[in-house]
C-alpha cells in the first residue's frame, strides 16, 4: 500500500508517478478479465493523470473518506472507473481484496462508480454530462461553508456533446468558481470515431475561455507537464474556474488499442493478455505514427 | 400570502420597477404578470424560517425566482441562494453536488421542467445516490392554462413514482406545504414535491399537525364511497363530498399527499369499509396515483375502483378554471363522476 498523504502538492518523483500510472494500466487489464469486459482505452488515456492527481496532488485522507476539507474528485467520465479502483485500494481507503469480486454478483464495484458503495469515490457517475453540474454544486457549497477544498472534475472529449456540460461552464464562469478544476482527457476518440468527425468539440480551449474559465493544454501523458499543470492551479475563491486540457492517446500503452476504435470496451484474454501486461510492463515508448 | 388563505384577488399588485417608462396611461394595463397569476408561495418564507436554525439549508432557482417566491428566501439569505438561470438540469445536479456536500438542497422550478425534463437528473444525481435534495415542481397539472403543453405536468407522478428510493409527495394548500417542507429536513433520501400554481383553494385552516410523510390522512368519513387524491384536486373532492351527501352518498376523502411510499393500509381499510373507490388526480390516468392504487388494489380486497384524471391525451388549452370544468376534475364534474361510477345518476 502507497502511504498516504493528506497535504496538497506532496512531494514524490515522476518515475514513482510513472510506477503507478503502469499500476493503472496493468489493473485495468486484471479487472476487466473478471468482468470479462472493460474500458480499457479510456483508462489508459487517463493513467498519468489518475496517478498524477492521486498520488501528488489530490488533498485526500483514506482514513477519514468523509473528511468535510478535502479535495473532491469527480469521475465525470465514470467508464474510466477500471483504473480508479484500484488507486484508491492502494491509497488505503479499502482492501484490495475487495477488487477480486469486480464486477461479479452483489459486489460494489461495477464500470461505473457508485458513493454509497465504496469510499472514496465522492460522486457516482456514469450518465456522461453530469460530472460537471456536481461540481458546480460541491465548489458553490464549499464557498457557504467557507472551506478551502478545490473540486477537480475529469471529463472525457465526447462527454462534451452533452449540454448539460455547457450549462454546468457557464454557471462555473458566472458563480466564478475559481476552486473548480475541469480536467478533459482529451484522448480523440469517442465510440462511433474521431470526436471531430462524429461531433466536433473544438476548439475546447476557446470554448471553455469564452464562458470565463482560465485554461491550460498540456500532453496527459508527459506527467512532468501535468504536474506543472496542476501544481500552477489557483486556489479556491472567486476567479475564473480553471480547464486543463490533457491531449492524450485513447488505449495509450497498448500499441494495437492506441486511437484503435476496436477497443473502447473489449477483452484480452490468453496470449493477448499476456503480450499487452509486458508491453505496459515495459513502459510507454514513444510513439511511431502510422 | 394572507389575501390567497382569504381567498382575495390580489390583480392590483404587479410585478415591475418604477420609473417614467413604466408610466402607463391606461390603467387596464399590465406590466409583468399579475400578482393574482402568480402563486403567491409561502415557500421562500418557510423555507427561510427554516433555514434561520438550520444551516443545512440552501435554495435553488431556474430563474424563477420571483415566480415561486424564492426570493423570499434570497433576501433573508443571500447566501444560500442560487439563482441557475434556464438551465434545469443543471441546477438539479448541483443541487445533488451540494447535498454530498452536507446541505439540504431545495431546488424549484416548474413541474413539467423539474420532473420531466430534469427527470434523469432526478433519478441519477438525487435518488441513486439517497442524496437531500428536495425537487420541487410548482405549477403542476394542467394549472399553467393556456399556456400549454409545453408548460403542463400530467406526467410527473408516473414518471416520478417509478423511481427507487425518492419519495414523491404533494400539498394542497399553503399550510400543508409547510408541513411537508417541516417533515423534508429529516426525511432520507430524495424528494419530488409537487405543488399547484400557488393560490390553490385552502383545505388546511392550520398547518396540519402530526403530518407524516407516507401517511394519508382521512379528511371526511364514510361509509358509500372513498375519494383518494392528493394535491390541487383536495378541494373540489370534498366539495363534490359534501354534494354527494346530499344526495345521500356518505363519501369518504382521502388526502394521499404522500404517492410514494404509498400508505396501502389505508388504501385497503377504504376497501373494505366502503367497498368502492373513485381516485381523483390533476394527471394523465395512466401511472399516477390512480395507477398507484390499482396497484396495491390488485393484490387486495374485491373493490369496485375507477380511475378519474385527464385521459391519456394532452390537454385542451384554455383557462385552468375551464379545463378543470370540461374534464370533469372541479366540484361539480367529481360530484357527476361519482353518481355514474355507483349508478346513482
Amino acid at each position: 500500500m502507497t502511504r498516504p498523504d493528506t497535504s496538497r502538492g506532496h512531494n514524490v518523483s515522476l518515475d514513482f508517478l510513472a510506477d503507478r500510472a503502469r499500476f493503472v494500466r496493468l489493473e485495468t487489464l486484471r479487472l476487466s478479465r473478471i468482468a470479462g469486459a472493460g474500458h480499457y482505452s479510456s483508462t489508459f488515456s487517463a493513467a498519468e493523470l489518475f496517478a498524477a492527481l492521486y498520488y501528488a496532488h489530490l488533498r485526500i485522507n483514506p482514513a477519514e473518506p468523509r473528511w468535510p476539507d478535502r479535495d473532491r474528485f469527480i469521475l465525470s467520465k465514470g467508464h474510466a472507473a477500471i483504473g480508479l479502483y484500484p488507486v484508491l485500494a492502494d491509497l488505503g481507503f479499502y482492501d484490495m481484496k475487495l477488487l477480486e469480486n469486480y464486477t461479479r454478483l452483489g459486489s460494489p464495484f461495477g464500470d461505473h462508480p457508485d458513493m454509497k458503495k465504496i469510499p472514496g469515490v465522492d460522486f457516482s457517475s456514469g450518465s456522461l454530462g453530469h460530472g460537471l453540474s456536481v461540481g458546480v454544486g460541491m465548489a458553490l457549497s464549499g464557498r457557504v461553508e467557507k472551506r478551502d477544498f478545490r473540486v477537480y472534475c475529469m471529463l472525457g472529449d465526447g462527454e462534451l456533446n452533452e449540454g448539460q456540460v455547457w450549462e454546468a461552464a457557464m454557471a462555473a464562469g458566472h458563480f466564478k468558481l475559481q476552486g473548480l478544476v475541469a480536467i478533459v482527457d482529451r484522448n480523440q476518440l469517442c465510440i462511433d470515431g474521431n470526436t471531430e468527425q462524429v461531433m466536433s468539440v473544438e476548439p475546447i480551449g476557446d470554448r471553455f475561455a469564452s464562458f470565463g474559465w482560465a485554461v491550460q493544454r498540456i500532453d496527459g501523458h508527459d506527467l512532468e507537464a501535468v504536474m506543472a499543470a496542476l501544481e500552477g492551479l489557483k486556489p479556491a475563491g472567486e476567479g475564473k474556474p480553471q480547464l486543463i486540457i490533457a491531449d492524450t492517446i485513447k488505449g495509450r500503452g497498448v500499441k494495437r488499442m492506441e486511437l484503435s476504435l476496436n477497443w473502447h470496451v473489449g477483452n484480452l484474454v490468453g496470449e493477448d493478455y499476456d503480450d499487452a501486461w509486458n508491453e505496459i510492463m515495459a513502459g510507454l515508448q514513444p510513439r511511431v505514427e502510422a | 400570502m394572507a389575501d390567497i388563505e382569504n381567498g382575495q384577488d390580489q390583480s392590483a399588485i404587479f410585478r415591475g420597477t418604477a420609473g417614467d417608462d413604466n408610466v402607463l396611461k391606461d390603467n387596464r394595463s399590465v406590466q409583468g404578470t399579475p400578482a393574482a397569476a402568480m402563486p403567491a408561495f409561502i415557500l421562500g418564507e418557510e423555507l427561510a424560517d427554516l433555514a434561520d436554525s438550520d444551516p443545512r439549508i440552501v435554495v435553488l432557482t431556474a430563474d424563477l425566482a420571483s415566480a415561486n417566491r424564492t426570493r423570499d428566501f434570497e433576501h433573508r439569505h443571500p447566501d444560500r441562494f442560487f439563482d441557475f438561470g434556464i438551465a434545469e438540469r443543471n441546477m438539479i445536479t448541483a443541487a445533488a453536488g451540494m447535498a454530498s456536500c452536507g446541505h439540504i438542497a431545495y431546488a424549484a422550478t416548474f413541474a413539467s421542467f423539474a420532473a420531466i425534463l430534469g427527470a434523469e437528473t432526478i433519478r441519477t444525481d438525487c435518488a441513486y445516490p439517497k442524496l437531500p435534495v428536495r425537487v420541487i415542481g410548482h405549477h403542476s397539472g394542467m394549472s399553467m392554462g393556456f399556456y400549454g403543453t409545453s408548460h403542463h405536468s400530467l406526467e410527473d407522478i408516473g414518471m416520478m413514482r417509478t423511481i427507487a428510493d425518492l419519495t414523491v409527495v404533494a400539498a394542497a394548500d399553503s399550510n400543508q406545504l409547510r408541513a411537508v417542507l417541516r417533515a423534508s429536513i429529516d426525511q432520507p433520501g430524495a424528494m419530488y414535491i409537487r405543488l399547484g400554481r400557488g393560490r390553490d383553494p385552502q383545505v388546511y385552516e392550520r398547518v396540519p399537525e402530526n403530518f407524516r410523510l407516507g401517511e394519508a390522512i382521512t379528511l371526511r368519513e364514510g361509509r358509500d364511497l372513498t375519494i383518494i387524491t392528493m394535491g390541487a384536486e383536495l378541494r373540489p373532492s370534498l366539495d363534490a363530498a359534501a354534494a354527494l351527501a346530499e344526495a345521500g352518498i356518505a363519501t369518504r376523502v382521502i388526502d394521499m399527499h404522500t404517492i410514494k411510499p404509498l400508505d396501502a393500509a389505508a388504501i385497503r381499510r377504504a376497501a373494505e369499509e366502503t367497498g368502492a373507490i373513485l381516485v381523483v388526480e390533476e394527471h394523465n390516468v395512466t401511472g399516477g396515483l390512480g395507477s398507484a392504487v390499482a396497484e396495491v388494489l390488485v393484490d387486495g380486497p374485491r373493490v369496485r375502483f375507477r380511475r378519474h384524471g385527464v385521459p391519456d391525451e394532452f390537454a385542451l388549452i384554455g383557462p385552468p378554471a375551464g379545463l378543470y370544468a370540461h374534464y370533469r376534475l372541479d366540484a361539480p364534474g367529481i360530484t357527476a363522476v361519482a353518481k355514474e361510477f355507483l349508478g346513482r345518476a
